[in-house]
């Protein structure tokens, strides 16, 4: 470790949170109907948007009309996306004649990108034609994570709605997420990528006679306009196979810490948008200060791993230095390793050096961080999460210390908690059950790349990326089979919606109550004593559920290293 | 009934604005201004593509630096690592040969004084940039195949090394094309 590296973890962190927060502000804005400076641009957009899309602003939806709407579109969306895979080798905008993909490849990734995981069992340079890159994935990397935001958005006005049905209008929320953040944040964000080295072309691959005789083949294509939303969606899904760590993706550094910042600015945000709505702005404080510090020792712990470097390198050929299988060099260790805890808490899933070729407790911390999947999490729905195990903290303690359990001034009862448990448990459910499933069958362990323990970790971590919809990977598993392509997209589409609906409906039942003003008996969840429950409550169960399953995956590997260089 | 039709209008209308206009809009304006970027910043010379200065090529003569190893041979159209995990033998043994190869290939270097990065495969299979170290070993090398002085060559490498941005984020590191541009117009080769 050096200290300057050191320095450059910490400044991505404060860098995110310094411009997060104000963000915070807008958003709550953007979402409470004030006016904006550009109004005159914004709002004769939207009124066309509105009549090309045939929707009625004044209309409002209670909870199971707003997700009514939203699981359709998403549907729409996602067999839109499955057709273009599949026909795009007869479409245009196809210079490298790329064919259609199968049929469970095209199902694998359009679930993959409609769910904002961007899970990629194909290699984009050579499986994905220009169109399918902008029309299908550079599209749902915007509506994806603007479906994450819309649903978080609304939950909160079911929360801290009094006696009411409404949690706002659908189609209003929807298309205002992309006039007024996503698009302008996007377009910016292109431009300067492009400028600091990102292609953007519509030009097929460029052929080069190298400089010592030979022919290099170079893909290209329309680059910057995806990768600015792949970052700022928190979606992940890279235009090549290398993600980020492709010097087309990430030629710099300082594009590097621009892509890390732009994938945490908004969950950043939405955790101000929160306080603002519960207007308790103790409680956002709270959080930040909770968050951040997993955040940080995530990130240190990665980055001690990596620059103590492989000691069975060191004992086996004599050299020594951080671990640079898989990591580009003008990262170098500290950033890099500050990109895995970061893509993995905001669940990004881009990936800027190969996660199969981390060090056994480095790997540790991606698991952890999609385990959680709240520490900040990914477009709105990490903000579901944290309320969800907020208020199985406020029913705990509730119990722990003979108060009736109440949030935000909203009473929670039998039908809230049972909601929430389920929302809870689906996902160490949808990511142990299929595990376990590949892992005794031909065609689950036929696809591992690494030996030993390390190939149940590839496996394990498949199906924890899709259940958190985070797409990084162990990326050894030749995740392009059947099985593979079937078995990931559901636990992708059930991990995604499931937890969305259970929310909603507590959304729905929370907003028809009256809010009772805090009393002395109110149990104060503003406070850092009870932060430190609620990371208790989440850590504990985390490792309860998933304790095992780990043992066997990093932790054991790290056992065997170390059983390994005390033999010789 | 309402709902599918909202839907259908939506999914066509930001299909066209978000998958087309929006992609349309950025490279308009990216060719626009930075047209050198925009189509991946090839390096022409006389009158070819010789690659792009973003993308590592394979390159083995003597004569010219070596960028990092690669697990895809350099393919420019299938990036990817190796993804070999942290306890894999094959880990070992790809490391070993590549440790082999710089060896070989710069008689007199001593085993411990090669760093991590210049034997590990890179994540992208065409990172094109190497440490200064690793810049230094292959020196002696370059200069006795292309004739050039070896204080030209360290002055060359001095010259276009870029620090960390800021002093704290990346590795000091100098790009394999830009110093074999240098050598190729200076040799004339």
């Amino acid at each position: 470790m050096t200290v300057a590296g050191s320095i450059g973890i910490v400044a991505v962190i404060a860098v995110v949170l310094l411009l997060g927060i104000p963000l915070g502000g807008y958003l709550h804005r953007v979402f409470t109907g004030a006016r904006s400076w550009f109004e005159p641009v914004f709002d004769p957009f939207e009124r066309l948007l509105y009549k090309l899309v045939g929707v009625n602003q004044s209309v409002r939806m209670d909870w199971k009309a707003y997700l009514r709407a939203l699981m359709l579109v998403n549907f729409m969306m996602m067999i839109f996306a499955y057709l273009i895979f599949r026909l795009q080798g007869m479409l245009p905008l196809n210079p490298d004649h790329i064919p259609g993909m199968s049929w469970d490849l095209a199902f694998n990734t359009a679930a993959s990108f409609i769910t904002n995981t961007n899970w990629q069992n194909y290699a984009g340079e050579q499986s994905m034609s220009y169109l399918g890159q902008t029309l299908a994935i550079t599209y749902l990397q915007f509506t994806s994570a603007a479906t994450g935001f819309v649903a978080a958005i609304a939950f909160v006005r079911g929360l801290t709605a009094n006696r009411s049905d409404s949690i706002g209008n659908f189609w209003v929320d929807f298309i205002k997420i992309h006039t007024r953040v996503l698009l302008p944040l996007a377009i910016a964000f292109a431009v300067l990528l492009v400028g600091l080295g990102v292609p953007q072309t519509l030009l097929g691959a460029q052929t080069a006679h190298t400089l010592q005789g030979g022919t290099q083949i170079i893909s290209r294509g329309p680059v910057a306009s995806l990768e600015a939303i792949k970052q700022i969606g928190t979606n992940g899904g890279g235009f090549f196979n290398a993600n980020s760590a492709h010097p087309f993706e990430d030629p710099t550094a300082f594009t590097s810490v621009l892509e890390m910042v732009a994938m945490g600015v908004i969950s950043v945000a939405l955790i101000a948008v929160f306080g603002k709505f519960v207007a308790n702005r103790r409680q956002a404080r709270v959080l930040y200060v909770f968050l951040t510090t997993i955040l940080l020792v995530g990130a240190f712990v990665v980055y001690a791993n990596e620059a103590a470097g492989n000691p069975l390198v060191h004992q086996a050929l004599g050299i020594a230095g951080p671990n640079m299988e898989g990591k580009e060099w003008r990262f170098g260790p500290a950033l890099s390793s500050v990109f895995v805890a970061m893509t993995t808490a905001f669940t990004t899933g881009a990936v800027s050096s190969m996660h199969d070729s981390l060090m056994p407790l480095s790997g540790l911390v991606p698991f952890l961080f999609m385990m959680f999947n709240l520490i900040f999490g990914g477009k709105g729905v990490g903000l579901l999460n944290i309320v969800m195990f907020l208020i199985i903290t406020v029913f705990l303690s509730g119990l722990m210390v003979g108060r009736t359990p109440e949030i935000f001034g909203k009473k929670i009862e039998a039908r809230e908690i049972k909601l929430a448990t389920v929302a809870m448990l689906v996902h160490p459910f949808f990511i142990l059950v299929p595990t376990a499933i590949a892992v005794a069958t031909k065609a689950g362990t036929s696809s591992i790349l690494n030996p030993g323990l390390h190939g149940f970790s590839e496996v394990l971590y498949a199906f924890t990326s899709a259940a958190a919809n985070n797409g990084s990977a162990f990326a050894g598993l030749n995740g392009n089979t059947v099985f593979y392509n079937v078995s990931l997209g559901i636990v992708m589409l059930l991990g995604r919606y499931v937890s969305i609906i259970a929310m909603f409906a507590i959304a729905g039942s929370l907003a028809k109550k009256a809010v009772i003003p805090a009393s002395a008996g109110t149990l104060k969840t503003d406070t850092f004593a009870f932060g430190a429950v609620f990371v208790a409550v989440f850590v504990i169960v985390g490792a309860l559920t998933f304790f095992p399953a780990l043992a066997i995956g990093p932790i054991g590997e790290q056992l065997q290293m170390l059983s390994r260089l005390a033999g010789h | 009934m309402i709902n599918l039709w909202r839907s259908l209008r939506f999914t066509i209308v930001f299909a066209v604005l978000l998958g087309l206009l929006y992609p349309l809009l950025i490279t308009g304006i990216g060719n626009l201004l930075f047209p050198w970027q925009a189509q991946g910043s090839m390096v022409v010379w006389r009158g070819r593509v010789v690659g792009s200065e973003l993308i590592a090529q394979q390159t083995t003569v003597p004569w010219l630096f070596h960028p990092r190893p690669s697990a895809v041979d350099y393919a420019g159209n299938a990036s990817g690592g190796s993804n070999l995990g942290p306890t894999n033998p094959a880990l070992i043994a790809e490391i070993r040969r590549n440790l082999h190869v710089v060896e070989r290939q710069n008689p007199g270097v001593t085993v411990s004084s090669i760093p991590t990065e210049m034997v590990e495969s890179s994540g992208s299979g065409l990172d094109p940039d190497i440490s200064i170290p690793d810049a230094l070993i292959q020196l002696p090398r370059v200069a006795r195949a292309s004739g050039l002085s070896r204080s030209y060559l360290a002055g060359l490498i001095a010259r276009y090394t870029q620090g960390r941005v800021l002093g704290i984020w990346g590795e000091p590191m100098v790009n394999v094309m830009r110093l074999n541009m240098a050598i190729v117009r200076r040799t004339g080769r």
